[in-house]
């Protein structure tokens, strides 16, 4: 039995006659952290965006708990309501209050009562802290708290993969801190996740692995200490010296 | 003065006439809420159809949308009810204007639900789907929602110029409110028919004016 959660095979993506991954190979493990770092268009968004296909792959196969998500014909919307996703930009639906944006996909996809939805929609929005908010719309709430939303929001779907993309970078400062706690405590909960980010703090504190990638291509793929104390390749060691 | 009144106001030919036009009014709001609801419900759903991106379907849309708004209304009219019997379908006159309306209608209502769908942010599709929603599921939880609250003022304003539109029913006799009008203004040889015909008009219209106003005000903030 394949003990890998997440096998990425040889994946191509072009984007016209860009090439802009260009064979990307990486397994990862249950409750495995990732986080992908790498300067802007290296394809770190492209490479999460292709794992519940929001964006199709060119060619190569990804794996998802042992099936194949890339074949022909694969459940799509069976296969996303099992990958939690987290945006930059929170992506929270504004017509509907926190309570009602966690518990939508319950009612609609899992068929859920109103009732028992909302009741695990409300068991989420405590998990980030915001049941005081559960009536709020989300113009009503500041950027860190949207986005604790989106995470209860992800997480109400009881995902068996978290993907998260530059979760932080729309924030600011003062409200990074909240949402990276609501992450590290995912993290320690067990949850497998895979996080395009810049915050160095909360790659080599929550992070099991940290991948470098560079135009296209998986520079390095090692644990966060060995990233960021011995990079091995040249141009990790000036995308690091650069940002931190 | 006195002249002006007995042509434009004259009260014992409103009398006569004022029943003629009660029946034209009959038949204009009849016309006015079928055709209009017809032609919301075409556009909705032919903008729906053309956000599944289909390259075949979407040509075959923006081929309608083009050719029934190039079109003269009051061409389509005729064409309609009098072309059409030459290729097997013989509408009787109501059925010819409210099948006339919801074409023409309905090509506006496209282009303006296709521009408030479009208004939404993609990353709103693209989060209703990555929690499973399928494209139905997210069109009418996530998308029409918010994009309704955006058309509310033009599609206010396009009702309008459909219910304005139902006069050039007149041109295939249909007896509606400004055909009545018309026939009446021949037969008591006064305009006053066709004066009392615009101040109804104006009554039922101007409400809606205001409303597509407010709306826009409203929602602009």
């Amino acid at each position: 039995m394949n003990n890998a959660l997440v096998e990425i095979d040889n994946l191509h993506k072009y984007f016209g006659r860009n090439e802009v991954l260009k064979g990307i190979n990486l397994k990862m493990r249950r409750q495995e952290v990732v986080c992908l770092l790498g300067p802007s268009g290296a394809g770190k968004s492209t490479l999460l965006r292709c794992i519940n296909r929001l964006e199709e792959p060119t060619s190569g196969r990804i794996f998802i708990d042992g099936e194949e998500i890339t074949r022909h014909g694969v459940n799509l919307n069976l296969m996303r309501s099992e990958i939690g996703m987290v945006f930059q930009h929170f992506n929270l639906f504004p017509h509907l209050t926190a309570l009602e944006n966690c518990s939508l996909a319950l009612i609609k996809v899992r068929r859920m009562s109103r009732e028992k939805a909302e009741e695990r929609a409300m068991t989420m929005l405590k998990q980030v802290g915001l049941e005081a908010k559960a009536k709020s719309k989300p113009r009503q709430l500041s950027g860190g708290q949207q986005q604790r939303v989106a995470i209860a929001r992800a997480l109400s779907m009881d995902p068996k993969l978290m993907l998260f993309d530059e979760p932080t970078s729309a924030l600011d400062p003062e409200l990074i801190g909240e949402v990276l706690e609501a992450m590290i405590k995912l993290a320690e909960a067990g949850m497998t996740m895979i996080v395009v980010t810049h915050e160095m703090g909360f790659a080599r504190k929550a992070a099991t692995r940290v991948c470098v990638l560079d135009n296209g291509l998986i520079l390095e793929d090692n644990t966060p200490d060995k990233v960021f104390d011995s990079p091995e390749h040249p141009r990790t060691r000036e995308f690091l010296s650069k940002i931190l | 003065m006195e002249s002006l009144i007995y042509n434009f106001f004259n009260l014992e030919v409103i009398l006569k006439v004022r029943y003629l036009l009660w029946l034209g009014l009959q038949v204009t709001l009849k016309l006015s809420f079928l055709s209009l609801f017809l032609a919301i419900l075409l556009g909705l759903v032919l903008a729906v159809l053309r956000h599944l991106r289909l390259p075949l379907l979407n040509a075959l849309i923006i081929v309608y949308v083009d050719l029934f708004r190039a079109l003269p209304t009051i061409v389509l009219f005729m064409l309609v009810y009098f072309a059409w019997p030459y290729i097997g379908i013989a509408l009787p006159r109501y059925w010819a204007a409210v099948v006339s309306l919801t074409i023409n209608g309905g090509a506006y209502f496209e282009e303006i639900f296709r521009a408030g769908i479009e208004s939404i942010d993609k990353g709103q599709t693209e989060a209703a789907r990555t929690l499973g929603l399928n494209f139905l599921q997210t069109m009418l939880s996530v998308i029409l929602p918010q994009a309704l609250r955006v058309v509310l003022a033009p599609a206010t304003s396009n009702s309008l110029e459909l219910i304005k539109t139902t006069v050039l029913a007149s041109v295939i006799a249909l007896p509606e409110l400004m055909k009545q009008a018309e026939q009446a203004h021949g037969s008591m040889a006064s305009p006053t028919p066709l004066v009392m015909a615009a101040i109804i008009f104006l009554v039922m219209l101007w409400p809606l004016v205001w409303l597509a106003g407010y709306l826009e005000r409203k929602l602009a903030q």
